[in-house]
């Protein structure tokens, strides 16, 4: 399914793109787009090429065909220099925060302002406890990342996404493994930044009704493509299959609880093991 | 088939060579940025030297005596005990201080260098610090680069040094050879150009030893199997490709 939003404002297009990963097709044809000011959600089940496709928007891999643009850019275009250029626009959210974890948290936030820009000491210092104060953690500035919990080294690391005043911020998975109140808190710096800030989100995430609250637009990816778009009402009300299973959690459906095996009696009873 | 695989293995191994030189322009390359940035240099020699300067000390300490055993031994079939300084120190300086200063090296600042990598790697920091567009090579591993082939020669003329005051603990102390001509033949035998021998081996070792700590790391697979095998590979390439250097600097030496 294509997605058929005008394309004038988009911060994020990708346009039939295919990849595969030793042989195994991770896209078949990948169509989305992503609007300027918008948190855009991108859904699927595990094993659907979610982080592929970040990594495709960040040039680090890229597509056996079509395009992806970023800010208008075709990244496959885009030399070392040029990607790079591109990255300084934009701020990604690990999974699992990927902290510095030689550095404190407060160096932690200051390093990509100490390694991009040559700021006095002070403005430097300034910054990042302006940004630590937007995620709540100036109070744990001096603390190492090993004295994090896991709620928090994902704050530390938003606060140093956002450091450079990114157009677009990029989370993969931001509420994995957290517990209600860390996943809480994460939610509402998302909707905060994106509101405040101006910044475009793309959060890709399997968490459908953490998402549903804040997201502008929606896609959900399975078979390698875009199966179901629109906003998070609109994709919940949906009558496919696969959409329903997922949107509502079913255990079994479209895609099997079962991975496919031989006969279960047989291999019970008949000794081939 | 027999020779089949012996190709396809050679030829793996070609590979793996060209990528281990492209590997080492793209880390010379950011050399200079590196040089930059003194604090980081500081922080991997001490990382690389200075907390390994223990058992550099200790296995010095044990070679000089063993040295001395075995020279003592050789010398006084031909009555010529009194050569033991000159003996200790030549072995010393132009072949066991840079080799088994090596081989320690790999084994410890080595594996540390390759694990710390990996599991940067393992851990997203690598991809972090590209999608912040820092370059992970200048940041990383350049720094720890420069450090170790800074910390092998520093390291080398420490081990050098107690492996000598080791010998002279044996030899002297225990096997009755003269004070005296113990240092001054060693005085008068050990040229500079030894000693350059000795300091040209351990840069060769230290820039070897270095890059296979450092590209083993960097492109270890992002698993807690991946990492251990990366660290593997970095003691074992290190110890052949320090022994095969060896060889080939000594015939250039003699050569010369």
């Amino acid at each position: 399914m294509s997605d058929t939003r005008a394309a004038g404002d988009s911060i994020v297009e990708v346009r039939g793109v295919n990849y595969a990963i030793g042989g195994r097709t991770i896209f078949d044809g990948l169509d989305l787009q992503a609007r300027r000011g918008e948190i855009t959600a991108v859904l699927g089940p595990s094993g659907t090429g979610k982080t592929t496709l970040l990594r495709l928007l960040m040039g680090a891999i890229a597509p056996e065909l079509g395009q992806v643009s970023v800010f208008g850019q075709d990244i496959s275009a885009l030399d070392r220099h040029g990607l790079y250029a591109m990255r300084r626009r934009v701020g990604m959210l690990f999974q699992n925060g990927a902290l510095l974890t030689d550095l404190s948290v407060f160096e932690n936030v200051a390093f990509p302002l100490r390694e991009h820009s040559r700021l006095p000491e002070p403005l430097l210092r300034r910054l990042v406890l302006m940004k630590l104060q937007a995620v709540g953690l100036r109070g744990a500035a001096e603390l190492s990342t090993s004295a994090l919990s896991g709620g928090m080294a994902r704050r530390v690391a938003l606060a140093r996404a956002i450091v450079m005043d990114p157009e677009l911020l990029i989370y993969d998975e931001p509420f994995a493994g957290l517990d209600p109140i860390s996943l809480g808190v994460i939610l509402r710096l998302i909707q905060s930044l994106n509101a405040t800030l101006g910044i475009s989100s793309i959060v890709v995430t399997h968490d459908v009704q953490e998402i549903s609250s804040i997201a502008h637009h929606s896609f959900l990816l399975s078979g390698g493509k875009v199966i179901a778009t629109g906003n998070p009402a609109k994709l919940r009300a949906a009558d496919a299959a696969v959409v329903n299973q997922f949107m509502h959690g079913l255990p079994d459906g479209p895609v099997p609880f079962h991975v496919p095996a031989g006969d279960y009696r047989e291999q019970l009873l008949g000794g081939d093991w | 088939m027999n020779g089949a695989h012996a190709s396809s293995a050679l030829l793996a191994a070609c590979a793996r060579a060209g990528r281990v030189a492209l590997f080492l322009g793209r880390i010379v390359g950011q050399c200079l940025p590196a040089l930059r940035r003194p604090r980081l240099l500081v922080q991997q020699i001490y990382n690389a030297g200075a907390r390994s300067l223990v058992i550099i000390m200790l296995c010095g300490l044990f070679v000089g005596m063993v040295l001395a055993l075995q020279a003592y031994d050789l010398l006084q079939r031909f009555g010529s005990e009194s050569a033991l300084g000159v003996a200790a120190a030549l072995g010393l300086v132009k072949e066991l201080g840079p080799v088994i200063t090596a081989l320690l090296f790999a084994g410890r600042a080595g594996t540390a260098m390759a694990s710390e990598i990996g599991l940067m790697r393992a851990t997203d920091q690598l991809n972090a610090m590209e999608m912040m567009a820092v370059d992970p090579v200048r940041h990383v591993v350049a720094p720890r680069f420069l450090g170790g082939i800074i910390a092998m020669p520093l390291l080398t003329a420490t081990f050098d040094v107690i492996g000598l005051f080791g010998a002279q603990l044996i030899g002297v102390g225990l096997l009755g050879v003269e004070s005296g001509s113990f240092w001054s033949q060693m005085q008068s035998a050990v040229t500079s150009r030894d000693i350059n021998e000795g300091l040209i081996k351990s840069l060769c070792f230290g820039v070897a030893c270095s890059l296979m700590a450092v590209y083993e790391g960097f492109h270890a697979e992002p698993t807690a199997e991946g990492v251990g095998l990366a660290t593997t590979r970095t003691v074992v390439s290190s110890a052949i490709l320090t022994l095969l250097l060896d060889y080939m600097l000594t015939a250039a030496f003699l050569g010369s």
